[in-house]
């Protein structure tokens, strides 16, 4: 990294209402790299980006692109031992990189919460919503188990499960999909979190399902003003909730900017194969798919210079800079990120040319 | 019809009906009590009717337990129906024997979801590939060998794949090698189960891509189950919609895309998320509350009923019957939007 | 609910009942013919139950009286409804009633069966009760430990023990351990003396103490296994994530949601086990020479004594029916899933 990307992405979130000192959430020049019997897998290699409170930064990447792993290193949920985690995160200011592991747990749950995606693993099977939603609230608030059930009572209202009163004596696998995923919601929520993290909170439920969860997830971040984080592979899902999107590849960001943008002028190649490979219902249907060649790379041979080299038609654009230097991540205006050789010229003309015509 | 339902069904032929499906039924049982007792049924299929022509895709779409592979798996005669009839090129395959049916097997084959679980893991790509030869006992002109390293290379694969094992290739090589093992015996009819879902965008269209390829080049006819709408869109040239083990609504593509008329499929396509910052605000939202009934006691009338913004006294006594309302495109609720 | 739990439970019940029919008529088949092949006949089997002098009409009357020369099936009728109906018997010094549940009288000993089995039955429960408290205890917190510090001197140290556990016989442990602290230092009773638990707890406890502990060492090992693989497996799942994303303690993660959720394979294993060593512990009893169920059984086949092992076998297929029973009920306690099923 050159210059200090994390001012800009700073300044890029400063005009910007509600943005009050600095970000509540800053994750600087993040690594975590896995050593295994094969090599080591450097599933985020360089990360940096930061959400405010009442914002809503988008990840948006294929799978293995080391979205969970980040946002399980940003919640202090990798196993002891088994991670080499580097850099910083900073939540409100504090390092989470190298806290003592007890200060961690103290926050997960109370200022950090998190989301998963398959919401009837995540739940324990054997304890009813319920009881799994009062522990939740009573790991960090002294009450008494009546006062808590009458708070999860009040969640389940909250995030839209009919009957709470009774169905909050339900065990998960009574619940559907959908009511699964609203009960995971509430038990995020139960203390009031700064930080929520929704990693794939709705690829595992219909359209339908699907919708309702993102309204309420909207809803609710309007209420509690909190920071969140919603990681998924849909364009579609991003371009719903966040204010902010960070595209990710191989372990690290390609391209980050307001959503806006990253709709209105992509500039990285590779977000320009993930628009195009998409079937869209608000354009006129094309006759073909425009598919990204090849596949992701190994995360433990991770090409040389530009990760995405292999399946880039750009990549002979600027002699050999994408297969022998790795681009870094900059700012090419207002605020928007890409890691990418190209220049500024064939970028606007390649979108507006060859790109967009064909979306 | 407008113009603009020209699509990959006007370059190639369509010919007449491969696959008609006339009432097909299938209910589960339930069984309680001391002497196991039907006390009821899971209602997975109750009475669908359609018609594929050769050539064709026919999406059947729809929520989670809708009944999209319980009719799959009755397509390819996995399961036996409990009700109605299934004809296939002009014959009734609807309660053939297995050993009857087994010729037929090379004329139906199904793609599955999961690419992780529908192969092997301890067979080689070859041994996968070349099953469908061995099990229909097959005679291929210069050996099961070659013909497998013939299908690797058509869908996409490199044929020196022939010896290694699933665990060695990615969700999309997966994905390929499934398409191989269904192409091996030149079958007519594919039923796809949600074949790109467990796929990264990038991937599923390179899948896409080589159905829509392999259609043009051997004219197979495609049923698809899917539940990504904008997916389905791409790939069919009609799509039925169904709702707890019925068709709501069957139409041609842009017919059904640009106006739809029953209001579930209003409600499914309201839902798709939009990759367009700017439509954020301008979207006008339907939102269905709540889940699918359970497919044991589906609501009386219209089973829509419950969930449906437009429902009147009449939907929940009287069940809609599935009318044609517009040249090819039929639907079943007593208030259809777009109506002429 | 309710009424699909008491359909299950007579479902279950009936089945059981079935089950010990099948067990019985095994049992009496083998022990029948086992003599039969051995080259007895009825005289040699009814000169057990006469004086040294008989004569051989008396030898044949009593073979008669204990109905020998019935076809098999007769006389297994007869042993069946004898647990139910009680049972009338001639020994020539007159008839004899055993009452309901009449198991029959001892070839030997001419005592009726069931009165001696429930003699017997508190020193096997007692050696069943108290070992499978040790070894519950025992091995699901090692294999607990063990799997949370997997690959650990400690892991290592607990499954290498173990692993020897599971492959010594029980004799050899026991008089191992018999002679080390018994005879060897005097810690503990030497084997043979067993006090009601009523009379005095302390001699029970004291009494019992070497062959719980070699009977739990046994069984904690395969248990300590058992947890220790189902606690790998549990740890991995995504409920585990979520329990410490709330910000759980980790002891709380691995026992409240860990080992909750571990549990239920163990359950099985332990109804299994608990109704086997319920029809007698016989290695260990042996060993120790305690007067329960399985001395009596091996005293029963020593001594061809048909009606003894009849009792023996029977009671012990009864416990682990019960016992397998009383676990499928406990899984839907322990899996709310099953209730719904
Ligand atoms: N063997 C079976 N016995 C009982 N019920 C079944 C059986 N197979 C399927 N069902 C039920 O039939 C209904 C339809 O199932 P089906 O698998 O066809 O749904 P689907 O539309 O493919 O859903 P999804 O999108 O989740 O794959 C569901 O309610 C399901 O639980
Ligand atoms: N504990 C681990 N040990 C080794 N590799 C891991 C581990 N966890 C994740 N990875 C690897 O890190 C990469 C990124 O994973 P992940 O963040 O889960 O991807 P996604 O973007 O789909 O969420 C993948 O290649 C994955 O295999
Ligand atoms: S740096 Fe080169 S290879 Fe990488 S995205 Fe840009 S043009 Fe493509
Ligand atoms: S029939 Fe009535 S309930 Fe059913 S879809 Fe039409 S309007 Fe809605
Ligand atoms: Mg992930
Ligand atoms: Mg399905």
């Amino acid at each position: 990294m050159s210059q200090n990307p994390e001012d800009a992405l700073a300044a890029a979130a400063e005009p910007r209402p509600a943005a009050t000192g600095s970000p509540f959430l800053q994750v600087r020049e993040l690594r975590v790299h896995f050593p295994t019997d094969d090599g080591v897998v450097k599933s985020v290699d360089d990360l940096s980006f930061s959400v405010d409170r009442g914002r809503t930064l988008g990840i948006v990447g294929e799978s293995g692109s080391g979205k969970s792993v980040t946002s399980l290193s940003i919640m202090g949920l990798h196993k002891a031992g088994t991670a080499r985690i580097t850099g910083e995160i900073l939540l409100d200011g504090q390092n989470l990189v190298g806290m003592n592991p007890d200060r961690v747990r103290k926050l997960r749950g109370k200022r950090m919460a998190m989301i998963f995606q398959d919401p009837l693993s995540a739940m324990h099977p054997f304890y009813t919503v319920g009881t799994q939603i009062v522990e939740a609230y009573r790991i960090h608030n002294p009450v008494s188990k009546k006062v808590a059930r009458k708070h999860a009572i009040d969640l389940l209202d909250r995030v839209g499960i009919p009957n709470p009163t009774s169905r909050v004596d339900d065990y998960p696998h009574q619940f559907s999909g959908g009511m699964r995923q609203r009960a995971m919601i509430a038990m995020a929520l139960s203390c009031d979190p700064e930080l929520l993290i929704a990693d794939e909170p709705t690829t595992a439920l219909d359209v339908t399902v699907q919708a309702q969860i993102l309204d309420l997830i909207r809803d609710l971040q309007q209420e509690f003003n909190s920071a969140v984080v919603i990681i998924t592979h849909d364009l579609g899902v991003v371009a719903e909730l966040a204010d902010d999107i960070m595209v990710m590849y191989a372990g690290r960001a390609v391209e980050y900017s307001s959503a806006a943008d990253i709709f209105n002028t992509p500039q990285h190649p590779y977000t320009w194969g993930l628009l195009s490979s998409m079937p869209r219902l608000d354009r006129e249907r094309t006759e073909r798919l425009q598919p990204i060649k090849g596949t992701p790379p190994s995360l433990i041979n991770v090409p040389e210079g530009c990760p995405f080299n292999p399946r880039c038609a750009y990549a002979g654009t600027n002699g050999n800079l994408s297969f022998t230097v790795r681009p870094e991540f900059r700012d090419v205006g207002g605020g928007h990120h890409i890691a990418c050789h190209l220049g500024a010229e064939d970028r606007m003309r390649i979108w507006d040319t060859e790109i967009r015509p064909k979306l | 019809m407008s113009t603009q339902t020209d699509g990959p069904a006007a370059e190639r032929r369509l010919g007449e009906d491969l696959l008609v499906v006339d009432g097909l039924q299938k209910h589960f049982p339930i069984r309680r009590g001391l002497l196991q007792r039907q006390v009821g049924a899971v209602q997975a299929v109750d009475g669908l009717t359609f018609s594929v022509r050769r050539g064709e895709t026919l999406s059947l779409v729809g929520e989670s337990g809708c009944g999209k592979t319980t009719t799959g798996r009755l397509l390819t005669r996995l399961i036996e129906p409990t009700g109605g009839r299934i004809q296939l090129d002009g014959r009734d395959i609807s309660h053939l024997s297995t050993s009857d049916m087994r010729p037929l097997r090379r004329d139906v084959q199904m793609i599955f979801q999961d690419p992780y679980s529908s192969l092997n893991p301890r067979h080689t790509v070859g041994t996968i590939v070349g099953a469908p030869f061995r099990l229909q006992k097959v005679q291929t002109e210069n050996g099961v060998k070659k013909a497998v390293q013939d299908l690797l290379e058509l869908v996409g694969l490199n044929p020196e794949h022939y010896n290694r094992y699933p665990h060695e290739f990615s969700g999309g090589q997966r994905q390929r090698i499934g398409i191989a093992r269904t192409l091996a015996l030149r079958p007519k009819l594919i039923v796809a189960d949600e074949p790109v879902s467990a796929l990264d965008v990038s991937i599923q269209a390179q899948v896409v891509n080589l159905l829509e390829d392999l259609q043009n080049e051997f004219d197979l006819t495609y049923v698809m189950i899917a539940h990504d709408l904008s997916v389905v869109r791409h790939v069919s040239d009609r799509v039925a919609v169904m709702y707890l083990g019925k068709i709501m609504e069957i139409a041609d593509r842009t017919s059904l895309y640009e106006r739809p008329m029953h209001p579930y499929t209003v409600a499914l396509l309201s839902a798709v998320p939009i990759p367009d910052t700017s439509r954020r605000e301008r979207r006008e939202r339907i939102r269905l509350q709540g889940d699918v009934p359970s497919p044991i006691n589906p609501p009386s009338g219209c089973r829509f009923h419950t969930r449906c913004w437009k429902a009147q006294e009449v939907c929940k006594t009287t069940e809609p019957a599935l009318v044609e309302l517009a040249p090819g495109h039929q639907a079943a609720c007593h208030f259809p939007e777009n109506a002429a | 609910m309710p009424a699909t739990v008491i359909t299950y439970i007579i479902r279950r019940l009936f089945a059981a009942v079935v089950l010990l029919i099948i067990v019985s008529m095994v049992t009496f088949g083998i022990f029948f013919l086992m003599p039969r092949l051995l080259g007895a006949t009825p005289e040699t089997l009814a000169s057990r139950y006469v004086g040294r002098a008989a004569t051989p009409d008396t030898i044949r009357d009593m073979a008669r009286n204990l109905g020998f020369y019935d076809p098999l099936y007769e006389q297994y009728w007869r042993w069946l409804k004898g647990i139910f109906a009680g049972a009338d018997y001639n020994y020539g010094s007159g008839i004899e009633h055993c009452p309901a549940p009449c198991l029959g009288y001892s070839f030997r000993t001419y005592q009726p069966v069931w009165p001696d089995l429930m003699d017997r039955l508190p020193v096997t429960l007692s050696l069943a009760v108290g070992a499978a408290t040790l070894w519950l205890l025992g091995g699901i917190t090692i294999g607990t430990i063990s799997a949370v510090y997997r690959g650990s001197v400690f892991d290592r140290l607990a499954m290498g023990v173990s692993l020897a556990g599971v492959s010594l016989p029980i004799f050899f442990t026991g008089l191992l351990s018999l002679s080390i602290f018994s005879y060897g230092l005097g810690w503990t009773a030497v084997g043979g003396s067993y006090t009601d638990i009523a009379d005095d707890p302390g001699q029970w406890a004291y009494n019992l103490i070497l062959p719980w502990i070699t009977l739990a060492l046994l069984f904690s090992a395969q248990y300590a296994r058992l947890t220790r693989a189902g606690m790998l497996e549990t740890m991995n799942e995504d409920f585990i994530r979520t329990a410490r994303a709330k910000g759980l303690a980790e002891p709380a993660v691995v026992v409240r949601h860990g080992l909750r959720g571990a549990l239920t394979p163990i359950l099985t294993i332990f109804g299994l086990d608990v109704g086997l060593l319920l029809g007698g512990a016989v290695l260990t009893e042996s060993a120790f020479s305690l007067p329960g169920l399985g001395k009596y059984a091996i005293e029963g086949i020593v001594n061809y004594d048909l009606p003894k092992v009849m009792g023996v076998t029977i009671l012990a297929a009864f416990f682990v029916v019960i016992a397998n029973l009383v676990v499928d009920l406990l899984y839907a306690v322990v899996d709310p899933r099953v209730r719904a099923k």
